[in-house]
């Protein structure tokens, strides 16, 4: 397993814009973090650095304490699965095992074992009846589900998921929520980028916002979430969820949850 | 007014109608929300409601589309354009990708439409304020985050000022402020009277800016009503739409079986 360290990460895009001013951040093995920040602000670039699409144009990025500068993004690929934000992207197959294979496959899986992977990854996020279908047979939803099972079905130490539950109905939502609860159940790390701050104070250990490309938030979401925080996280235009609102405004402390609050309600009265 | 008269309408190939015998009305002034899980025919009602589908997507259709009670089956799809304006969920589709500013893509719908320049010039400079993107004026529209490209391809739609606006999970990718400029744009655009049908799966959005709210089912409309009433409807999370935070909280505050004391105070807190 893989921990990540990013040095005081700058990263300037050629068109001049500083992305990333100066990042330093550590994720431990197994950890479960959520990126926020308004669109912008540099989670697409900072995660992008984790499997190498992106160098640095100063600092370093450390993989268990080395720094990757010198590694291609072929050797990354093995340590850092991404799933884009635009399923679109990323998928190039004409069926949807075929797309979920290609990682895998790479990676040097073959057989039994591959097919394994496939078919698991596949029934995790409920496309198991469409193994044959084009991808561009399935509906936009299903079509970054796809994008998520190929990523997963590489069994990387690190999944980092760009805005996972966009487009996602009810359903699709907790399918998001029972892959990253099982990759970590497996001691993976799981790195999303999220606008939906319910499912980030429901899903996440650790919330790290930013905005204009420093780290002006880390911590567990009561924290991130709680009324101390909320001039930090409208100042990159974002708003706690509604149970830490209530919570506060009934006194009863960090409720970042639904049911965190109503645990709350319940012992207080 | 857009009215769809009980229509039926399937992909070519496809083996079952994506919609089936569908009604609706979408007033003047009116913000009409379309919720209901993935597949069940948002998008395609989206695509039927703004002239898309048959014409460009192909696929068969029974039934008719009116626009202030006339019949549309007989027009041109540039004779729909500056009628009803359509914003698909990703702006990839949406961009023209031949503009090499902001300014110019937002500009580039009512320049094809022959508008006069100094209208497209002031059409285009409204745009950019409605949504607070003034500053990318001068970017390359490739250049920009998803979030802000979707500000841009909505922008380009207000452009063509159209009296019926179909926008098709217009935030998906934005962040929550792009969200709420959306939602603010969309309110000023039906207080002059457009009238808006808007398909989201962000019911908090729904609630905050349509007066009624229709959920689709596996191509068929099954709940239509106010949307207070039908966000509140208990069918609504078996139908693969997540309630809004308000509706899930109070619902799991029931479950829970707290103190008559508790629930009022939860209830006090949540009186807007």
């Amino acid at each position: 397993m893989t921990d990540l360290t990013l040095d005081g990460v700058s990263y300037r895009y050629p068109t001049g814009t500083l992305a990333l001013d100066a990042v330093s951040l550590q994720v431990r093995a197994g950890e479960r973090v959520a990126l926020i920040g308004q669109n912008g602000s540099g989670k697409t670039t900072l995660v992008r650095h984790l499997n190498g699409l992106l160098r640095p144009t100063s600092g370093r990025v450390l993989h268990d304490g080395m720094d990757v500068a010198d590694r291609t993004v072929a050797q990354l690929a093995r340590l850092v699965g991404l799933a884009f934000q635009d399923p679109d992207r990323q998928i190039f197959r004409g069926t949807v095992r075929g797309e979920v294979e290609f990682g895998p496959r790479n990676l040097g899986l073959r057989g039994g074992a591959l097919r394994t992977a496939v078919d698991a990854a596949l029934a995790e996020v409920g496309l198991e009846a469409e193994a044959g279908t084009n991808p561009y047979d399935l509906g936009a939803s299903r079509r970054k589900l796809l994008a998520l099972a190929s990523v997963q079905a590489m069994g990387t130490p690190v999944l980092v998921l760009d805005e996972p539950t966009t487009g996602q109905d009810l359903r699709g939502v907790e399918i998001v929520k029972r892959v990253i609860a099982r990759a970590t159940g497996a001691g993976r790390t799981v790195i999303a980028i999220s606008h939906d701050m319910s499912f980030v104070a429901e899903t996440f250990d650790r919330v790290v916002a930013l905005r204009d490309g420093n780290v002006i938030l880390d911590g567990t979401p009561a924290s991130a979430f709680a009324e101390e925080s909320w001039d930090a996280l409208r100042s990159t235009y974002l708003e706690p969820p509604l149970p830490a609102v209530i919570g506060s405004r009934l006194g009863l402390g960090a409720t970042p949850t639904d049911d965190a609050l109503l645990a709350a309600l319940a012992a207080g009265s | 007014m857009l009215t769809l008269e009980s229509f039926t309408y399937r992909y070519a190939g496809a083996r079952r109608p994506s919609l089936q015998e569908v009604s609706l009305e979408l007033r003047d002034g009116e913000v009409l929300g379309l919720a209901g899980a993935s597949e069940a025919g948002k998008t395609t009602l989206c695509l039927v409601a703004s002239g898309l589908a048959p014409r460009t997507v192909g696929g068969s259709l029974a039934g008719r589309v009116l626009l202030d009670g006339e019949d549309t089956t007989p027009l041109a799809m540039h004779e729909l354009a500056g009628r009803v304006g359509i914003a698909f969920a990703s702006p990839a589709t949406q961009l023209s990708g031949v503009a090499a500013t902001v300014y110019e893509e937002v500009a580039f719908g009512p320049m094809n439409l022959g508008v006069p320049r100094d209208d497209v010039i002031a059409r285009t400079e409204e745009a950019l304020a409605a949504l607070r993107i003034e500053s990318l004026a001068e970017r390359d529209p490739a250049q920009l985050s998803g979030g802000q490209q979707q500000l841009v391809a909505i922008a380009g739609l207000l452009a063509l000022r159209p009296a019926h606006v179909v926008l098709d999970e217009p935030t998906a990718q934005l962040d929550p402020a792009g969200t709420a400029m959306v939602a603010a744009a969309l309110a000023g655009l039906a207080a002059t009277g457009a009238s808006i049908l808007v398909a989201e799966q962000k019911t908090d959005l729904l609630a905050a800016i349509c007066g009624r709210v229709v959920v689709l089912d596996a191509g068929r409309v099954v709940l239509d009503g106010l949307a207070t009433d039908v966000l509140a409807n208990p069918r609504l999370a078996d139908l693969g739409v997540a309630p809004p935070a308000s509706v899930r909280l109070r619902r799991a505050a029931d479950g829970m079986g707290l103190s008559p004391a508790a629930l009022a105070r939860l209830d006090g807190s949540l009186a807007p």
